[in-house]
């Protein structure tokens, strides 16, 4: 299974991080650190899986791409395939790319929300459920309607009731 | 209405809630501050306001102070867990952004330890049953990361109902959440596998099938014995499926499989082989290379197939596909190394990459291919690599050789003397730290085997005199182990005064105390040995056989030992080095002027170790240097008291050292007397009685009571026919239970003639050397089982650790898995007789569909086809379990027994 997704920028900054199995969250920010410290030293033009074994614990292993400053993480054990893990990576920053459209870090940064949403439509409890990013797309679009509506109607009532109430 | 609180009592303001910063306002608040104190304040600031607005009786407020900290707690790391009741409130919200808000906060922070996490399961249930499909997508996606065992109780009936949605993408996200109820609540096993196995049929979409072979794939990775009978469903998905996230899952499924169903191997290798050929995704075409030679590495054509991709794998540009073919030429390399030297000219050409991971791919390549032929070259290639890789690197390669150098006590090793010297150069690489390792394999191979001793003292000598090693603090663990060698086969040595000078060279300081009292001890051995030679030059025989006389002594083969070292021995010195008067009073000198000023040392060994050797200084200096006119006098002088002391040194001394085997403990018997499991009561008042002295005799007898063998296998030496057939079939049993080691080439079949050394003249040195090691490899034999285990990790790494690893840590859960899957199978199984007739009165049925799915199945898979469709039967679907079922049952009999024995109770 997949055991985490992060988004961390070449400053060792988290900008996303999700963990499919429990794990408390001053070990997660340990693990970004760590991992982190792992990424940067990387030269450019290698491989692009790390061995988790001392970093990650046994059987693991960690995928990263690195687009502009941000580096996105995937790690998994022996259940997943290392080649597709790399194409999720891609199937995200994809998705990503067609939702701002020249997706910079900034985006991602002020974006939070929607980074988990995408995220959630293609990776449940570990498992991969979609991987289509037209599919990605279209589930997000209707879900920011969903939040739209009623955030619009929200307002609405919110300022009626400031006015009359 | 949410104004009306007013400021005090901590609740929001109106001015709070209307301008409220936004998530979006705190995020660009943090990036405008810089980062240390002054953003540290400013987010302490924030979560402030965060209290305060969290309390809001206005949900948006709310959900916008929670939208902020479940950020603050995701990437800043801070605490949340005060919150945890806000999140569950705003799940129920009737907005969808709130309880989206809600959901994320509880997702991303809530821990199984959390006490309001319970209230949230009736909204979870809510949610779950919700018309609006991202309702219920929110909630399975909270409930498979906070999933505990009572959510899991609770929610399987809801969970269940999810599984036959009509809606693919609730189904498709039901299925993967499962897993975590699964492992949570294995009895929701019983309730649910079935319809998991249905989905297994949904071919009209790829990501759930793509999900419910992920799960299982998951489940089988802990426990695939259970999944066995599925297998012809996951056949139908591996010939039929094109989707490549559902077919990597299926061969991983295959490939855990396969190990315990040969048969099933001869049905899955063409598919994989057609999917291999045909398919443009490396993915894919890595999983089947994986599978091939990692599951089915029996299949020459499949295995020559795999062996092709991952020299296209090997060839390609991009690093990635490189790094990854290495991994898959090592994971052939323990059944094929025809594959590896095939592709021996990129594996060298990687060690030198810039990529980290492709040359330690290629280190451990290049070790697989290692052998008793080729060890030489191959070990000289990679110091070359050494010298020029970084430190860290350097090392792992220094690491690997001495690890398989040494494995199986020196196994691949023919020249020990190439060997040795390796060793010394391995001390002078500059960035070595593998001080340790190097410290034992000198002093293990110094005892173990004695033909190489003196080249082993020419080692040692030359990493001695070089004052600069003592400069670099990772080699002091080497240097020590010189000191020893020279130290305890200093009659070996060319030019011991050479020595003397080198163990007490002033840098020696630079040393720790352990291994500078080390120095100074081994100092004393070859002063012993100097005035030993000096005194009593002519009488080794005499010094021998006095040594024999001694009772405790009394063992045959440090006899036969003794006499040839030192027969040897005295003669290459009389050749050699006379021992001058005037040289051995040089010495002494020497030996006195360096180490008085540490008689007075603070450390205790190296106090006591001085004091010994100036003892024995003076006492040599007080008679030599009073007869320095008669020096017939003194070569005469057998009865000196120096002579007297010097002899009974010496002969304590020279008593060889051996390598205990880890059992000889076991195989000393206990004396009369001796109750080992009595009371220790009495400890005191035996000690008082034992004197030190018996418990080193103790350790010296033991190396008698482990050299049976050597012993009747010397005797076989007389007449060297007999020696000879023994250590061939020694051999060919090695061969036998090492094959992997050896090199499948077809040049040298015979292992009994390549086996001793090529470059030693001598024959019949040659077979005592082999007998030596053979015996040597006999003694060890019993740990050798106990440790070949961890040996082949060299070989593959990635497959042995991982088994077992993975299966201790989920035991319990997993054994509760297929046990409840167990369960479900065998519910259907147990009642076969109306299974049967059933099946029967619904042949009709049979239609196009059941043929269609026939033909990829081939006879032997039909008792499989039977039992998985029974079990996935239930209601839904039931007719094609029924069809299938019915035809298996015609031609199931004779293989029901040894297919799948469990479930047929």
């Amino acid at each position: 299974m997949i055991r985490a997704m992060m988004v961390i920028n070449n400053q060792g900054k988290p900008r996303l991080a999700k963990f499919y199995n429990y794990t408390p969250v001053e070990q997660q920010q340990q693990l970004i650190r760590s991992i982190y410290s792992v990424l940067c030293l990387q030269p450019e033009n290698v491989s692009n899986f790390i061995e988790g074994g001392s970093l990650l614990g046994p059987d693991s292993r960690l995928v990263y791409k690195l687009f502009a400053t941000l580096y996105f993480v995937f790690v998994f054990d022996s259940s997943e395939n290392e080649l597709a893990m790399f194409d999720l990576i891609q199937v995200y920053v994809e998705t990503l790319e067609k939702c701002f459209s020249n997706v910079c870090e900034l985006d991602i940064v002020l974006n939070y929300g929607k980074m988990h949403t995408i995220l959630d439509e293609m990776i449940l409890g570990g498992q991969v459920v979609e991987t289509n990013s037209q599919n990605i797309i279209k589930a997000v679009e209707e879900i920011s309607k969903l939040e739209k509506i009623t955030a619009a109607t929200k307002l609405i009532s919110k300022s009626t009731s400031l006015l009359w109430g | 209405m949410s104004g009306g609180s007013g400021g005090g009592g901590g609740g929001p303001s109106l001015m709070d809630s209307l301008f409220q910063r936004t998530l979006d306002d705190l995020i660009k608040g943090i990036r405008l501050h810089t980062p240390g104190a002054a953003q540290s304040s400013f987010i302490s600031k924030s979560v402030d306001e965060i209290r305060r607005e969290i309390k809001s009786t206005d949900l948006q407020t709310k959900s916008t102070a929670l939208q902020k900290l479940t950020y603050l707690h995701s990437l800043h790391g801070f605490d949340m867990s005060w919150a945890a009741f806000h999140a569950v409130e705003l799940t129920s919200s009737p907005s969808f952004a709130h309880k989206k808000t809600g959901y994320l906060a509880a997702s991303l922070s809530f821990r199984p330890s959390t006490e309001v996490l319970l209230l949230l399961t009736n909204q979870l249930r809510k949610d779950l049953s919700s018309t609006n499909q991202h309702e219920v997508s929110l909630a399975l996606e909270c409930l498979s990361v906070i999933c505990t065992a009572d959510f899991a109780r609770d929610l399987t009936p809801d969970i269940f109902t999810l599984l036959t949605s009509s809606k693919n993408f609730i189904r498709k996200k039901s299925i993967a959440c499962l897993l975590m109820i699964f492992s949570q609540y294995p009895d929701a096993v019983r309730v649910c596998f079935k319809r998991l196995v249905e989905n297994l049929e949904s071919t009209d979409n790829a990501q759930t099938l793509a999900a419910t072979v992920g799960v299982f794939c998951e489940l089988a990775s802990k426990e695939p014995r259970t999944y066995l009978p599925l297998a012809p469903e996951f056949y139908r998905i591996l010939v039929d499926s094109r989707n490549n996230w559902v077919l990597i899952k299926v061969l991983k499924i295959f490939a855990k499989l396969a190990k315990l169903e040969p048969r099933l191997a001869k049905k899955v290798v063409e598919p994989i082989c057609d999917h291999m050929k045909r398919s443009e995704a490396k993915s894919l075409v890595f999983e089947c290379v994986r599978t091939i030679v990692s599951s089915f590495y029996e299949y020459e054509f499949a295995v020559k197939l795999a062996v092709s991709k991952i020299k296209e794998f090997l060839l390609d540009t991009d690093l990635n596909l490189k790094y990854l073919g290495l991994q898959g030429l090592l994971l052939v390399a323990p059944n094929h190394l025809w594959a590896v030297l095939e592709n021996k000219e990129v594996v060298i050409k990687s060690l030198s990459d810039v990529d980290r991971n492709i040359r330690l791919e290629a280190l451990r390549l290049v070790m697989s291919m290692v052998s008793d032929d080729n060890v030489i070259e191959i070990c000289r290639v990679l110091i070359g690599y050494a010298l020029k890789s970084d430190p860290e690197f350097c090392n792992e390669i220094l690491r690997s050789m001495l690890s398989t150098c040494s494995r199986n006590v020196y196994e691949i090793i023919n020249d020990f003397d190439w060997y040795v010297s390796l060793l010394g150069e391995m001390a002078r690489i500059p960035h070595c730290q593998n001080g340790e390792e190097i410290e034992y394999q000198l002093i293990d191979i110094g005892m173990r085997v004695k033909d190489v001793r003196p080249e082993l003292v020419r080692v040692a000598r030359d990493l001695l005199i070089d004052p600069a090693l003592l400069g670099n603090p990772f080699i002091h663990r080497i240097l020590s182990a010189a000191a020893w060698v020279s130290g305890e086969y200093v009659w070996f040595s060319k030019n011991p005064f050479e020595i003397m000078e080198a163990l007490l060279q002033p840098r020696a300081n630079l040393l720790s105390p352990s291994i500078r009292a080390l120095y100074i001890h081994s100092a004393f051995k070859v002063l012993s040995f100097c005035l030993h030679s000096f005194l009593l030059p002519h009488k080794p025989a005499t010094s021998s056989s006095k040594l024999v006389d001694e009772p405790d002594f009394t063992y045959s083969e440090s006899e036969e030992e003794t006499d040839v070292d030192l027969a040897t021995t005295s003669s290459s010195l009389s050749k050699k080095n006379a021992f001058t008067q005037e040289s051995i009073v040089n010495m002494l000198i020497l030996v006195l002027t360096s180490l008085s000023p540490l008689a007075g040392s603070h450390d205790v060994e190296i106090q006591e170790r001085v004091r010994n050797v100036l003892g024995l200084a003076q006492l040599a200096q007080e008679e030599i240097s009073c007869d320095l006119d008669n020096k017939e006098k003194i070569i005469d002088g057998v009865a000196l008291k120096t002579s007297i002391l010097i002899r009974l040194i010496n002969d304590a001394l020279s008593e060889d050292l051996g390598p205990v085997s880890l059992s000889a403990q076991e195989r000393v018997p206990i004396p009369d007397g001796l109750l080992l499991e009595d009371n220790l009561g009495k400890l005191d008042t035996i000690c008082a009685d034992v004197e030190l002295p018996i418990s080193e005799s103790f350790s010296l007898v033991k190396p008698v009571l482990t050299d049976v063998d050597s012993v009747s296998i010397r005797q076989n030496e007389e007449s060297s026919e007999t020696s000879a057939a023994e250590s061939t079939s020694l051999l060919s049993e090695h061969r036998k239970r090492h094959g992997i080691f050896y090199l499948p080439s077809d040049n040298n079949q015979n292992a009994s003639t390549s086996f001793p050394p090529a470059n030693d003249p001598n024959e019949r040195d040659n077979d005592v050397e082999d007998l030596v090691r053979l015996t040597e490899e006999s003694l060890v034999l019993k740990r050798k089982s106990n440790l070949s285990r961890p040996r082949p990790v060299v070989v593959k790494l990635d497959e042995g650790d991982r088994l077992p690893i993975t299966r201790a840590k989920t035991e319990s859960n997993d054994d509760l898995i297929s046990g409840a899957v167990r369960d479900v199978l065998l519910g259907n199984e147990n009642s076969p007789p109306p299974a049967a007739p059933h099946s029967k009165v619904e042949k009709s049925e049979i239609g196009d569909s059941s043929r269609r799915k026939s033909k990829h199945r081939k006879e032997k898979k039909h008792q499989n086809v039977e039992e998985s469709k029974q079990k996935s039967g239930g209601r839904h679907g039931r007719h094609k379990a029924r069809q299938r079922a019915d035809e298996g049952i015609n031609v199931a009999v004779q293989i029901q027994k040894p297919v799948i024995p469990d479930f047929l109770l």
